[in-house]
């Protein structure tokens, strides 16, 4: 599709990320020590906390993802939902209050606690940095997504925008800055979401008469593109791919159905039939790579179950025990990933006591929750909406809400880049600490001034920001949902174990610590690197020669972790 | 990690342990258990899913009511 840029959303783009900067300006005096850069001084009140959680944590891929997922798959980008929240309970009932009690700016303070180890400093240290990173890929090709539409900027535009703006919020204030920031987009994110949801419902369904037929786009050697054996373009005699989206059969041959209520929307949708898309690539002898999008009429039933998803979720539906492994898998590393992720756990250093940690914590599932109801509206809205991009999945909530109102796209959009900005401001802060108060604190053994751990700190928010860009530019084809998937699974194989063994067993050394860390890191790491879905989708291999059996590696690697530190924590006990 | 409010927090979490993974073991092994509509023509995978939303916002009030005493104690004591 080619999309022009709006006036209209280019001036609520700049609004938002005017005030963003604003703020972050205002706020970066109150920041100069190393408590105020790192934890804001533990003086956030625990409702805007808690609602900042919401912001840190509802990123471009809950957003665009699992939207973007549901429209094409249908139910299965809920799985996402499901999976995101439930790790939540793990966050607060288990790890909440010890990590408030034990650690001071960093989750590696907590794991330390009790050993004062440089080791585990670093580790720790590593770890948060690689979690956050990995992280940092799908925040950063959502901005990409984003500005496409909005702005009619290319991709690579997009993602150095994030990071410069990103850079710039962090350098200049640090926490305080990034939690107001996070919890006004995490307030407008779950407000417009709901406006979205109500304007969904009350459109309701509507047939689209006429039959949807095959889309092409062919990419020549020559560079030249393609669509439906056309040139490229708005004029005649040249094409654009035509929105997909429709819905070809209401129940009892109705052409509309006019509002629906909530549960009305599901029971329509049950008994409809709705046209999903598949594609098929193919290569000539001559380089000329061709896509073809073929409609597939699919009945709403099957829509509203788990496991449409060609890749992800075929285990749902496949008999073969692998695929069910992988997507058990899969759900393990959600459940147990929300409570490893560094930028998560350092927001429990920003309130004053346990008692904060918790209640923002409540609030933050409150909102959380909230929100993942309402990805399944609007990800079944979207499906039906009419105006979807058949080669992009990312983009399905920005459209939908285009096919609304033109403002509404605006603001809509303009959320979302928001969106990447807190939750990318939050890991690069992560990161920095990691590296200002972990990692050189690991290496010279002397205390390094306060004032010296924040310019370490601003220095690697650069490097990071830098990198993210870069990777951001690289992997632009990945379902941003998709890569947050691996995220998790590298945040919970690395960090849950140390953490709750820690808390749990009296036993724990710091030896099993380090090497439960390294471990998990490694393993999950190189699980993902060797699988199936990445010797396709990045280095484009055949997905047959991956070494690795089924693509996700939690159900593998997180019980290795625990398992090493218990093997490791015996054989190094003090008699 | 003896106290009272980590000895509720893990029965909370042991019970919605078992809710999500009922819900994870249902699609995996029995997935034509989502397919039945009980309640307002709406499927069982929505009506889980939905579910477990909800359940773990109530649990995790139910949770911040039963921490208060403890907390009421310590303020009690900070006082003192």
């Amino acid at each position: 599709m080619i999309y022009a840029p709006s006036l209209v959303a280019v001036a609520v783009f700049l609004l938002f990320v005017g005030i963003t900067l604003g703020l972050s300006y205002y706020l970066g005096n109150k920041a100069k020590s190393s408590a105020g850069y790192f934890t804001a001084h533990g003086q956030i009140p625990w409702f805007i906390n808690g609602v900042a959680f919401a912001g840190d944590y509802l990123s471009a891929a809950s957003f665009l993802g699992i939207c973007g997922m549901i429209a094409f798959y249908g139910y299965d980008g809920f799985l996402y939902s499901i999976g995101y929240l439930a790790g939540w309970i793990v966050a607060l009932f288990v790890v909440a209050e010890p990590m408030k009690r034990l650690g001071k700016f960093t989750f590696a303070d907590a794991l330390n606690s009790r050993f004062d180890s440089p080791g585990i400093k670093f580790v720790a240290g590593v770890s948060t940095l690689t979690v956050s990173v990995f992280y940092l890929i799908p925040q950063m090709v959502g901005a990409g997504v984003l500005v496409q539409p909005l702005l009619g900027l290319p991709h690579w535009a997009g993602v150095i925008i994030v990071g410069a703006v990103v850079i710039f919020i962090v350098v200049t204030a640090g926490m305080v800055s990034t939690t107001w920031v996070q919890f006004l987009k995490g307030s407008l994110l779950v407000i417009f979401s709901a406006v979205l949801t109500v304007m969904i419902l009350q459109r309701g369904f509507e047939v689209n008469p006429s039959t949807p037929e095959p889309q092409t786009v062919t990419k020549k050697s020559d560079g030249s593109t393609l669509i439906n054996g056309l040139p490229l373009g708005e004029e005649a005699g040249q094409a654009t791919l035509r929105p997909v989206g429709t819905i070809s059969q209401l129940p009892g041959g109705k052409t509309s159905t006019g509002p629906v209520g909530p549960l009305e929307f599901f029971s329509t949708l049950q008994e409809s039939e709705v046209v999903l898309w598949t594609s098929e690539i193919t290569t000539s002898e001559d380089g000329t790579v061709t896509t073809t999008y073929s409609p597939k009429p699919t009945s709403g039933g099957q829509v509203l179950l788990p496991g449409e998803h060609p890749k992800l979720f075929k285990g749902i539906r496949s008999d073969k025990f692998l695929d069910k492994l992988n997507f058990l898998s899969l759900m393990l590393a959600l459940f147990c990933g929300t409570a490893s992720l560094p930028h998560i756990l350092i927001r429990y250093y920003t309130v004053k006591d346990e008692a904060a940690a918790r209640k923002s914590t409540i609030v933050g599932i409150g909102c959380i929750g909230f929100f993942y109801v309402l990805t399944l509206y609007m990800g079944l809205g979207a499906m039906t909406s009419g105006s979807m991009d058949v080669t992009n999945s990312n983009m399905a909530a920005p459209l939908l809400a285009r096919s609304m109102s033109e403002l509404l796209f605006a603001i809509i959009s303009a959320i979302a880049f928001t969106t990447v900005l807190g939750t990318v401001s939050g890991l690069i802060l992560a990161s920095a600490g990691a590296v200002a108060h972990d990692l050189v604190g690991s290496f010279s053994g002397t205390t390094i001034s306060d004032h010296e751990q924040v310019r370490i700190a601003k220095i690697t928010s650069v490097v990071v920001g830098s990198i993210a860009i870069v990777l951001g530019i690289l992997f632009k084809e990945l379902n941003v949902s998709y890569l947050v998937g691996w995220a998790f699974s590298v945040a919970a194989s690395a960090n849950l174990p140390s953490l709750v063994m820690l808390l749990f067993w009296k036993g724990t050394t710091k030896q099993g610590i380090i090497a439960a860390v390294v471990v998990g890191m490694t393993s999950s790491l190189a699980w993902i690197l060797l699988s199936a879905d990445t010797y396709s989708a990045v280095y484009g291999l055949p997905a047959e020669n991956a070494l690795v059996p089924f693509s996700q590696p939690g159900i593998v690697t997180i019980p290795l972790g625990f398992v090493v530190l218990i093997l490791v924590s015996l054989l190094t006990r003090k008699k | 990690m003896n106290s009272p409010n980590s000895r509720i927090g893990l029965i909370l979490f042991f019970l919605y342990l078992l809710l999500y993974g009922g819900f994870v073991l249902l699609n995996t092994f029995s997935p034509e258990t989502m397919e039945a509509t009980p309640m307002a023509g709406v499927n069982v995978a929505i009506l889980y899913g939905f579910g477990l939303i909800i359940v773990a916002f109530l649990l995790a009030l139910i949770y911040g009511v039963l921490c208060r005493p403890e907390e009421h104690l310590n303020s009690l004591e900070d006082e003192q």
